[in-house]
């Protein structure tokens, strides 16, 4: 399995920007082609390398958002971090025809694959919904029919990311069972105050322990230690639920 | 050749010159686990050193704190490129541990509450360059940071300091632990850049 995830990945690639849009005030979207991608899995992320003139470099690592497909292309999506370095560039600086460098995909961990049938419990917080995101656009790609449902939690209905495309698929059918949860500013008329997610809410939000899911949880360290603790207070075996935190500018207790 | 990129400047301090390439550094302490994090009580918690069939040594928490322990200040490293200068914790030293440890076998595979693996070679836990730590700035070391006790092998990417630590497996082969398997590098020097298997 880490094979198949490893081959090509420490190569580096030149990308060029192929499309941008805005996600939200502070997150953007890149499409980006690559030379002789290999191909990425649902969940895996990539590194992005800058080059200054003079030759300094920084390095920063993001999440795939896009389906598997083999048309050479993936999309990222880039929250602004406040004093970051790279960030700022992606979301700012970057137009449709610039190049970067490129090097994935990486994680053979924090992965869903079309062949697993079990029901998926996603939960993100903020931008930790980009990797769960090109899992619900993997299963869609794919045709496959395993039972997913996404818990979301934003600060505010603003910062929703892929709003209109979660709307459609909410409204249809045979597809993926959505939840969200505003911990500042909920949208008007909203049944539950603003605040994090709580036992409750994992009652009502999540599949049921019962049903053995497999659970992907993704956020900053904080969230991702508090939805783990109510998974498993609801009766979720720890080994069924994987995490992948964003750490790298998270807030400390 | 490194392709430039159009209006891309960057950051450069002082500090940074200090850590090994591909870092940048950071002030706060970010986390990178696999699942979630054990909650290990201290009147459960072990530590046991074994060769594969026998344990040779067992500590329980008591045991372990009346252990000599030392103050380590040391650069951490973690493969998601932060960089951490300076941190202190309180550890007892591998070589405490190891001291009345007679073998052979030159790997160690480190065990954790949660089912985490990682392997290293004996000779990087020793002589002053590894120690089970369980108190970071001061405080008993949060759950989320490893506590009660985590490896600590500064020297290498921070993956390879087992948070939650409960035993290590001596072996006569090196064998690849967790994230190991799962293409990361079988030995981790982040001054080589030894982030992913192939590199």
């Amino acid at each position: 399995m880490a094979g198949t995830a490893v081959l090509g990945r420490v190569t580096w690639r030149a990308a060029k920007a192929v499309a941008v849009h805005d996600e939200t005030a502070t997150a953007r979207t890149l499409a980006l082609a690559i030379c002789d991608w290999p191909g990425h899995v649902a969940g895996q992320h990539v590194d992005v390398r800058l080059t200054a003139p003079d030759g300094y470099s920084a390095v920063r690592s993001y999440s795939i958002a896009s389906a598997p497909s083999s048309d050479g292309r993936i999309e990222i999506t880039v929250e602004r971090l406040p004093n970051g370095e790279v960030s700022p560039y992606l979301t700012q600086e970057v137009v449709v025809g610039d190049e970067l460098e490129l090097r994935g995909p990486i994680g053979g961990w924090f992965v869903w694959r079309s062949v697993q049938t079990e029901p998926i419990q996603l939960v993100a917080g903020g931008s930790g919904i980009v990797p769960l995101m090109a899992m619900i656009r993997s299963r869609r790609s794919a045709g496959s029919s395993a039972p997913f449902r996404l818990l979301y939690s934003v600060r505010e209905p603003e910062t929703v990311f892929y709003r209109d495309e979660l709307q459609a698929l909410s409204n249809q059918g045979d597809s993926v069972v959505i939840s969200y949860v505003y911990t500042r500013v909920t949208p008007k008329d909203w049944p539950r105050p603003a605040g994090r997610i709580d036992a409750p809410l994992i009652g009502t939000g999540t599949w049921p322990s019962t049903l053995r899911p497999t659970s992907y949880v993704c956020g900053t360290t904080s969230f991702v230690e508090h939805a783990t603790d109510l998974l498993i207070a609801a009766g979720h075996d720890r080994e069924r639920i994987r995490t992948e935190r964003f750490g790298a500018t998270g807030e400390r207790k | 050749m490194a392709i430039i990129s159009r209006g891309f400047a960057g950051r450069r301090s002082a500090a940074e010159a200090k850590l090994p390439p591909g870092q940048y550094l950071t002030t706060d302490f970010p986390v990178l686990s696999a699942g979630p994090t054990p909650h290990v009580s201290l009147d459960r918690w072990e530590f046991t050193i074994d060769d594969g069939s026998n344990v040779l040594k067992r500590w329980d928490w008591k045991s372990f704190r009346e252990l000599l322990s030392e103050s380590i200040t040391v650069d951490i490293h973690c493969v998601t490129r932060w960089s951490k200068l300076g941190t202190s914790w309180e550890g007892v030293s591998l070589d405490v541990l190891l001291a009345d440890v007679r073998t052979e076998l030159p790997y160690a595979m480190f065990r954790s509450y949660g089912d985490y693996t990682t392997n290293l070679p004996l000779k990087d836990v020793m002589n002053k360059q590894a120690w089970i730590a369980f108190k970071f700035n001061g405080a008993d070391l949060e759950p989320e940071h490893g506590g009660p006790a985590r490896l600590l092998v500064p020297h290498l990417y921070l993956w390879k300091s087992a948070k939650w630590v409960k035993g290590m497996t001596l072996m006569p082969h090196d064998k690849p632990g967790f994230w190991e398997s799962l293409g990361y590098h079988i030995y981790g020097d982040p001054w080589q850049e030894q982030r992913y298997s192939g590199e």
